[in-house]
């Protein structure tokens, strides 16, 4: 199947209460594929076609606040204009999710696959101290995987989840193991689940509930983001996910993530035919990211390569959790062009082993 | 004085008491100005609930502006959309849950400027929900700025010399244009300035809110309102200058009362 029709299936299959979106290149299948299923039929699920980005993301802070299971994915310059409803759900502590399936930018860009959109939706990308939990799935098993696993991340710390897919991923065709069909929430498991907090209709026997980001008190404010903050510890404390390939024995390390990484992986074969101990750190999570692992190699090897569709992005992290004990560079292209794994390996020889 | 107090304990008495707090207010003292028509909104609002007895199965999408804290004086469910966003918000929340009865409480800058492709949209898919427009010509909380409905040669902060079409464009009539859309089932415009008034829309918003119990569609009341803050006006003066002058460019009345389209009465190239 293809990367994003297996978004909508896997949606389906794992119980998601509604789906809001815009239609957008490359990830239009998305919205299709749904509404070719007709899931409203099956599982109950309501897919709506909104009539802007702008309120598909405030569609999806509708359903999240009500405690129900809700998914929209669009592409960058739609991302773009659902910052604003990010910031919000952020900072309403809504559970939700949102497919990034990112194409070159600034502005409209091409339709071509880029990573340009790490800084936006790693860190933060609307106003406010905020972050989403990031997934950058690398296959199109991955994107299947990452729905249910997106969803799970977000109630369990009440914060809307984002998978930080590309152009290359959406539109390739993959084998894929489907999860098995799971039902939705019923309204008691709802009540149990988000009763507490979500607008499920006050009951007599307990408070109203209130979902809003809004707090008039500086006071009050600062410890609301002090209790987001702490969240955000948690999650980078328990929620790292990451691949390491032949990381053992290398000199180098390639640190990539999406479709770059595989792209690594061709390299890193190119690279050892040609003598050079070369491994891969892939994250998984973008937030939370593998500071901790990354700091690990940094003692170990000679020098780092992030492979990257954008100008040098993730380059920053890797940097700041490699703290200059070795070198770290940066090799990527724009504008919707994939690197060959031979130029990836003349930029590891050309930057960081001859550098 | 004694015979005043003696005199009171007479009148005093449950059976001659014709208005009482409804239960779905909180004991929350409101922030709004003197002559503000929020809080007789919000206790027409209160008080339908109750009448209805869904208090239960009332979700409230707050908006930004003065009323941002609705959430605080009516004891329902509430969520606080960003600016414009409610009939977005309202959209999900109703669709995912039909049973649920759903309203937005939104301004005119709200409502009629940041959120007008919203607004438009989820008239247009007659989404079944209540959305209560309160129409003061003005941005009340950010400081009395010039709204989409401010009369021509009215002042506002932003229009210190009166409202100039050729240079800020005409005042909208928003709610005319919703009339036109076949997702609305009922459309009307009221306002809160006279006892006479407050039981007229009151009984407007009951119908709204029926409406939607009903699953009718959408049902818009706009409530053309005072802002004796930011007109600079006492709440006497607000009123008056509301008559005069607002009513003639948005006479009260019915606009549309009916039903939502059927899709039969449309052509359909599909069959």
């Amino acid at each position: 199947m293809k990367g994003n029709e297996v978004i909508a299936e896997a949606a389906i299959r794992c119980g998601c209460d509604g789906y809001f979106g815009y239609p957008i290149t490359p990830q239009s299948e998305v919205m299709e594929t749904l509404m070719n299923s007709r899931p409203w039929e099956t599982t109950g699920m309501v897919v709506l076609q909104a009539e802007s980005e702008t309120a598909s993301i405030n569609m999806l802070y509708g359903g999240a606040g009500s405690g129900k299971k809700v998914m929209t994915s669009s592409s960058s310059p739609g991302i773009s204009l659902m910052t604003e409803g990010l910031s919000y759900l952020a900072g309403a502590e809504l559970p939700c999710l949102i497919l990034n399936v990112q194409r070159g930018g600034p502005g409209l860009g091409t339709i071509q696959p880029s990573q340009a959109d790490y800084f936006q939706c790693v860190k933060g990308g609307g106003h406010g101290d905020y972050k989403l939990i990031v997934l950058a799935p690398s296959s199109v098993q991955e994107m299947h995987d990452f729905v249910e696993l997106g969803f799970e991340l977000a109630f369990k710390y009440r914060n809307p989840a984002l998978i930080l897919s590309d152009g290359a991923i959406g539109q390739m065709m993959e084998k894929v193991n489907l999860a098995p069909q799971k039902p939705r929430w019923t309204d008691e498991e709802i009540q149990e689940i988000s009763g507490s907090w979500a607008t499920t209709g006050k009951s007599k026997d307990r408070k109203q509930n209130i979902v809003t980001s809004l707090e008039l008190d500086s006071e009050q404010m600062e410890q609301n983001n002090l209790k987001f903050q702490a969240k955000y510890k948690e999650i980078q404390e328990n929620e790292v996910r990451y691949e390491e390939i032949d990381c053992e024995d290398a000199d180098y390390i390639f640190v990539a993530f999406g479709s770059s990484a595989r792209i690594c992986q061709k390299s890193m074969q190119i690279a050892r035919d040609k003598g050079y101990k070369v491994g891969l750190l892939r994250p998984i999570t973008l937030f939370p990211f593998p500071t901790k692992q990354i700091a690990a190699l940094a003692d170990k090897v000679k020098g780092f390569l992030t492979v990257e569709l954008n100008a040098g992005q993730m380059v920053e992290d890797v940097r700041l959790a490699v703290n200059g004990k070795k070198p770290v560079e940066h090799f990527g292209r724009m504008g919707g062009i994939i690197p060959s794994p031979s130029e990836v390996v003349t930029a590891l020889e050309q930057k960081v082993i001859g550098g | 004085m004694t015979e005043i107090t003696e005199a009171l304990k007479n009148i005093i008495r449950p059976e001659n008491v014709v208005s009482q707090k409804s239960s779905v207010l909180t004991n929350e003292t409101m922030h709004y100005c003197p002559g503000c028509s929020h809080g007789v909104i919000h206790k027409i609002i209160a008080e339908i609930i109750d009448e209805m007895g869904i208090q239960e199965d009332t979700i409230g999408v707050a908006p930004v502006g003065c009323s941002v804290f609705a959430y605080n004086y009516i004891d329902i469910d509430w969520q606080e959309a960003a600016h414009g966003r409610a009939p977005a918000l309202g959209t999900a929340i109703n669709r995912l849950n039909p049973e649920k009865i759903v309203f937005t409480y939104q301004g005119d800058g709200d409502l009629a400027a940041i959120g007008t492709a919203e607004t438009l949209h989820a008239v247009n898919r007659g989404e079944n929900m209540v959305m209560v427009f309160v129409n003061n010509g003005i941005y009340g909380m950010t400081g009395g700025q010039m709204a989409p409905t401010t009369m021509q040669g009215q002042v506002t902060a932003t229009t210190p010399y009166g409202r100039n079409i050729d240079l800020h464009g005409y005042p909208l009539r928003i709610t005319e244009m919703l009339a036109q859309l076949p997702g609305a089932c009922y459309v009307t415009r009221q306002s809160v300035e006279t006892p006479a008034a407050v039981r007229k829309t009151k009984k407007a918003l009951r119908k709204a809110f029926e409406n939607t119990k009903n699953k009718q569609g959408t049902s818009f009341v706009e409530v053309v309102s005072t802002c004796s803050s930011g007109w600079k006006m006492t709440p006497e003066a607000s009123n008056n200058w509301m008559r005069d002058n607002m009513f003639p460019f948005y006479p009260l009345g019915v606009l549309k009362d009916g039903e939502k389209v059927k899709p039969e009465d449309l052509p359909n190239v599909g069959k």
